[in-house]
């Protein structure tokens, strides 16, 4: 990679041995990938849960927080993705002790590293959106595919260590989608129907992710009508960047680049209906029994805990009902009630967790938690592997289901 | 290196050479949804490598998918020693990418071929980042 003058002084150790070890991280990356030269980035966003991180990834980040203050802190506004636990609720959630603890080593490490810990998955609702043609640093996969897609900002997808280096050095490798070329249409996705509610818009996410098939792949929609909800486009990339690892997408007539860098002669096409999207649905159903019902992944915006907090008005759960939400949207459904209504139905409102970052095998074995209803399809992706029998309903048979202990 | 040893070229390289066994399936990776990481297992059901092991083998799949994790997994995977020897690839995205020199797991990616039809399941291989290349030494 062709480096300026500054970024030969953070080589050569001259800020310090914290930027040094970033920046050498980011060439390593950046040389892999071909990348010509670093791009400056306003925000970085880190995924840094303890489960992923462990005692390992603590103590490097301990070692980095270590360093001098003048020379260890991010010069970018640096924020988090979700935490592995909401502190309030470890108990109810049977977190031991030692996952707490590293929750909390880790907050120490990134506050010494000047990250605010905004722990959040849904920052283009609840911190500052990217605006179009931004270059940011950002680390997790669901933001990563908004961002790019319906903002128009340029993100790849930054893993932990490579967000906090962005952070650091306040830079990035030029590669993937900084880049416009990598930014035009691959495939073609002509589509006969417009999702009518969260779990179809992330069951069609997860379809275009798999017919998309990798990371370099961008899908080019057709036939989406109507101007889709912030909340739809988030349950839309987020599957689609889960089942396919798909980092952006372009619909005609609704997202900004789609002219610029939209359909052309030539792309492979494929059609899907809604049969592909039930069949979808119905792979991930086994009995109809349930132990717990979950709403996360993304975090849920204020808007769908009102929803949510309408449907479970008058309610009484016969199995646990989770919903998780960001910080920042927390203390607003307090104010406006919305938590009142779901916790007095039986359910449970988490803040600044995410319920598959948060330990999902060993609370699982802990709560004899196995068969688990949810409207995110992203969600039933990942829980496959943490030995759950995932299941995908609308937000209203989900919360029928904490009523009876069955999904229909 | 035999005499007769198959060699692929990879486009993206990085890290070490390493030799050893190849654990081969036309299916993808990533450590959050795929792997039992303390028993160091393929986890995932639908997994065409359910159940079996990856400690110490050169992992040969076809693409990296979904969740950022990865990043940070394969470091303290290491730190305990329950980690694939190698990687490789068809495709990798950049989480793959970013865990691998975190963790400094050495990586091949991007050959001519389907690299998992062309490596039988068990052989020995070696990965030679340095000359983009992946031989096979026994099969």
């Amino acid at each position: 990679m062709r480096l300026d003058d500054e970024e030969q002084d953070i080589l050569g150790g001259k800020v310090g041995p914290v930027r040094r070890q970033a920046l050498a991280h980011q060439i390593a990356v950046g040389d892999f990938f071909g990348a010509a030269d670093f791009v400056p980035v306003t925000q970085a966003h880190i995924m840094a849960d303890t489960e992923s991180l462990g005692e390992a990834g603590v103590r490097w980040l301990e070692g980095l927080a270590a360093a001098d203050e003048a020379v260890r802190r991010v010069c970018v506004p640096t924020i988090t993705d979700p935490r592995g636990t909401d502190f309030g609720k470890a108990d109810f959630l049977r977190q031991t002790p030692s996952m707490i603890d590293l929750e909390r080593r880790a907050i120490v490490a990134f506050e010494k590293l000047g990250v605010a810990m905004t722990n959040t998955c849904i920052n283009y609702q609840t911190i500052a959106a990217p605006t179009r043609n931004e270059h940011v640093a950002f680390g997790d996969t669901g933001v990563v595919i908004y961002s790019n897609s319906i903002c128009g900002a340029r993100s790849n997808f930054e893993g932990g260590p490579s967000a906090l280096a962005a952070g650091l050095t306040g830079r990035t490798p030029r590669y993937g989608f900084h880049l416009p070329e990598q930014r035009c249409a691959t495939v073609l996705i002509r589509v006969d129907f417009t999702p009518a509610t969260l779990n179809e818009w992330g069951a069609l996410g997860g379809v275009v992710g798999r017919i998309a098939g990798n990371y370099w792949q961008v899908p080019f929609l057709e036939g989406i009508e109507g101007a889709p909800r912030s909340d739809e486009f988030k349950h839309f990339g987020a599957a689609m960047a889960s089942f396919g690892s798909i980092a952006m997408f372009h619909i005609a007539g609704l997202t900004p680049e789609a002219d610029e860098f939209g359909a052309r002669a030539g792309l492979p096409n494929h059609r899907v209906t809604r049969a592909d999207i039930e069949a979808l649905q119905k792979s991930y159903r086994g009995d109809d029994g349930v132990d717990v019902v979950v709403f996360s992944a993304p975090q849920l915006s204020l808007y769908e805990l009102r929803e949510l907090a309408g449907l479970c008005d008058g309610r009484r759960f016969k199995v646990p009902l989770l919903a998780v939400t960001s910080p920042q949207v927390k203390p607003d459904s307090d104010r406006m009630g919305y938590t009142g209504l779901i916790e007095s139905a039986g359910g449970t409102v988490l803040s600044g967790m995410c319920f598959y970052q948060s330990y999902a095998r060993e609370i699982a074995e802990a709560n004899g938690w196995h068969r688990l209803a949810t409207n995110s399809a992203k969600l039933v992706n990942i829980l496959g592997g943490y030995g759950y029998q995932p299941m995908l309903g609308s937000m209203e048979a989900c919360v029928d289901a904490a009523v009876t202990g069955m999904l229909r | 290196m035999s005499a007769t040893a198959k060699i692929f070229r990879a486009q993206q390289s990085m890290g070490r050479a390493v030799r050893g066994p190849a654990l081969v399936a036309n299916d993808g990776f990533s450590a959050r949804y795929d792997l039992d990481r303390i028993a160091g297992v393929f986890s995932r059901p639908s997994h065409k490598l359910a159940g079996q092991s990856y400690v110490g083998k050169i992992l040969v799949l076809d693409k990296a998918k979904g969740g950022v994790a990865t990043a940070w997994m394969l470091y303290e995977m290491k730190s305990r020693g329950i980690v694939p020897l190698a990687l490789v690839m068809n495709s990798v995205n950049p989480i793959l990418a970013q865990g691998a020199a975190h963790a400094d797991v050495p990586m091949l990616a991007g050959f001519d071929e389907d690299i998992t039809g062309a490596i039988p399941n068990g052989a020995e291989v070696e990965v030679d980042p340095q000359a983009h290349e992946l031989r096979i030494i026994d099969r």
